[in-house]
């Protein structure tokens, strides 16, 4: 299934946040959304999860959900968003409980899950014990749970500091090359973006509408940060957003 | 420039231990504190009753008191006003309690039912429900049902307001995650905002039940031949010091329990808080 963003425009009041953004997402690939902070990135995302409804344009699925997929779009959130009185293998359950599943697939599914974000271990341990790194893998195997035809991940690594950060990146990747999926990324982090990204969309400040869509081939597995194609690609994205991030920058907000 | 500086004034610097100044605020279990004052408390005033500091007229004798509330085990008849009170006080506020808990969620849920309802909450809030006593003896007669009411109406107000409270407190990006996986709003409900709203109506039925304690005994003083109420009203109008003071720590003793019921609940229901 792939999905297409159909020239969008919202607005909050009188500020203009989106204007005339369209977009395709290919099936199999991880599109990045960079751009300076509020540049209505993070609200596209909602846009495409269905949790906001833009006021002009639409966001299209095309082709069939495919066979299997319990959520075909499913959020991973930047604050993980796990329920503190659930343990590990509760909170994933809480998104299997109603879609009539036998016990017998719910375990499946679950012991799939936990062994792909390599949680096997901490199957009932409670949230409030797990490390950011931790919780975050823990939204990351609800999320694998529903078989999402497209993940939409919002900024899912800014909460961790830079090692766990490093790790994390790491996993996605190798869960990404174990099976592909198809995934939006909101992120400010440009290293996060090349390391990622299949293709990386910069959308220039508020109100927010695509500067330049940058592809990058390399497959994900060949890239590392000491790569100096990458390097190259990373700061031909800042020289993108640097003037476009002072001027956001020095914006006064009218909230 | 350093070097010079450390050269003159090597020989004479100061060595000063950074102060702390980090520490309080933050609660500690002290069990035994509780009990210790309230023991010194207690022998303070015996010492002073017996000494005549104190006047038998202003304080009865706590150890008196203390055999007053033997005698009364012993005769029987603590458990023939207690048994009453109880049962009064468990169905009246089981009664409160749960519609109050219903209608918070509603509130808590519903923009129409919030609109409507908080005012009116916000105005029969403050209503001595005391005062109302003699209008629901009319509306249910003078036997236990306008006893029942009256608890119930009493504890209703404040479990409203705390529930609805709690449901607006449920951390709104767990529904957004509900939400975006498709659960039905049934299960929202059921498994998100419910158990996030827990603490918040745990610690208002701690301030609710104290409520109905204290109705309890107001609803005792009209129209009760048996119960804790009803025996320190006797008490009072004999001016019986003892009687009056074993009643009211009969009562003192069920307000620690409540309070002891609630804490037990909290460690049962929200084991998973940080």
């Amino acid at each position: 299934m792939d999905l297409k963003i159909d020239n969008v425009s919202h607005s909050y009041g009188d500020l203009e946040i989106l204007h005339n953004v369209s977009l395709d997402i290919p099936e199999g690939k991880i599109v990045c959304i960079v751009g300076p902070s509020g540049c209505g990135k993070s609200t596209l995302l909602r846009m495409i999860g269905g949790l906001e409804q833009p006021q002009k344009g639409k966001i299209l699925q095309v082709g069939d959900v495919p066979k299997g997929c319990l959520n075909a779009l499913t959020y991973v959130f930047q604050d993980f968003a796990l329920l503190p009185w659930r343990t590990v293998e509760g909170n994933i359950k809480l998104v299997l409980e109603d879609h009539r599943l036998t016990a017998g697939q719910v375990e499946e599914i679950i012991s799939d899950v936990l062994s792909r974000t390599k949680l096997s271990d901490f199957r009932t341990a409670l949230p409030k014990q797990l490390s950011g790194g931790m919780k975050q893998r823990v939204a990351l195997a609800r999320a694998l749970a529903v078989n999402p035809a497209v993940m939409l991940m919002d900024e899912p690594l800014s909460a961790l500091d830079s090692q766990t950060h490093e790790l994390l990146m790491g996993d996605l990747v190798a869960l990404w090359e174990r099976a592909p999926f198809t995934a939006v990324y909101v992120t400010h982090n440009l290293n996060e973006a090349v390391r990622l990204g299949h293709s990386i969309v910069v959308l220039s400040r508020r109100p927010g509408r695509i500067r330049e869509i940058v592809e990058i081939d390399i497959p994900l597995a060949d890239r590392n940060s000491s790569s100096i194609d990458l390097e190259r690609k990373q700061s031909q994205l800042w020289q993108l957003m640097r003037d476009e991030a002072i001027a956001a920058d020095q914006e006064l907000l009218i909230v | 420039m350093s070097n010079t500086n450390k050269a003159t004034t090597s020989s004479d610097e100061v060595f000063k231990t950074v102060i702390f100044r980090g520490g309080g605020y933050s609660p500690k279990p002290l069990s035994w504190v509780g009990l210790s004052v309230f023991i010194s408390l207690i022998l303070m005033l015996e010492v002073l009753t017996r000494a005549g500091i104190i006047t038998s007229l202003t304080m009865p004798i706590p150890s008196d008191v203390f055999w007053t509330l033997i005698e009364l085990w012993q005769s029987g008849m603590l458990f023939k006003h207690l048994v009453p009170s109880l049962s009064r006080l468990v169905v009246g506020s089981l009664i409160g309690c749960s519609f109050g808990i219903c209608v918070g969620i509603i509130i808590g849920l519903f923009s129409l039912a919030r609109a409507g309802l908080v005012p009116l909450v916000a105005a029969i809030f403050p209503i001595p429900k005391i005062a109302l006593l003699p209008l629901f003896v009319i509306w249910f007669g003078i036997d236990e049902t306008s006893k029942y009411a009256l608890i119930a109406f009493g504890t209703f107000t404040p479990t409203v307001v705390a529930t609805y409270g709690a449901v607006d407190n449920v951390d709104r990006t767990l529904i957004r995650m509900g939400q975006s996986y498709s659960l039905s709003w049934m299960s929202i409900v059921r498994k998100i905002v419910l158990p996030g709203a827990m603490p918040g109506v745990l610690s208002g039925l701690r301030i609710s039940l104290a409520i109905a304690i204290i109705l309890l005994v107001a609803a005792e003083m009209l129209g009760a031949e048996y119960g804790i109420g009803a025996y320190i009203l006797q008490a009072g109008s004999l001016y019986d010091l003892e009687r009056l003071f074993a009643g009211v720590a009969i009562l003192s003793v069920m307000g620690v329990l409540v309070s002891a019921m609630i804490g037990f609940l909290e460690r049962i229901f929200l084991k998973w808080r940080v």
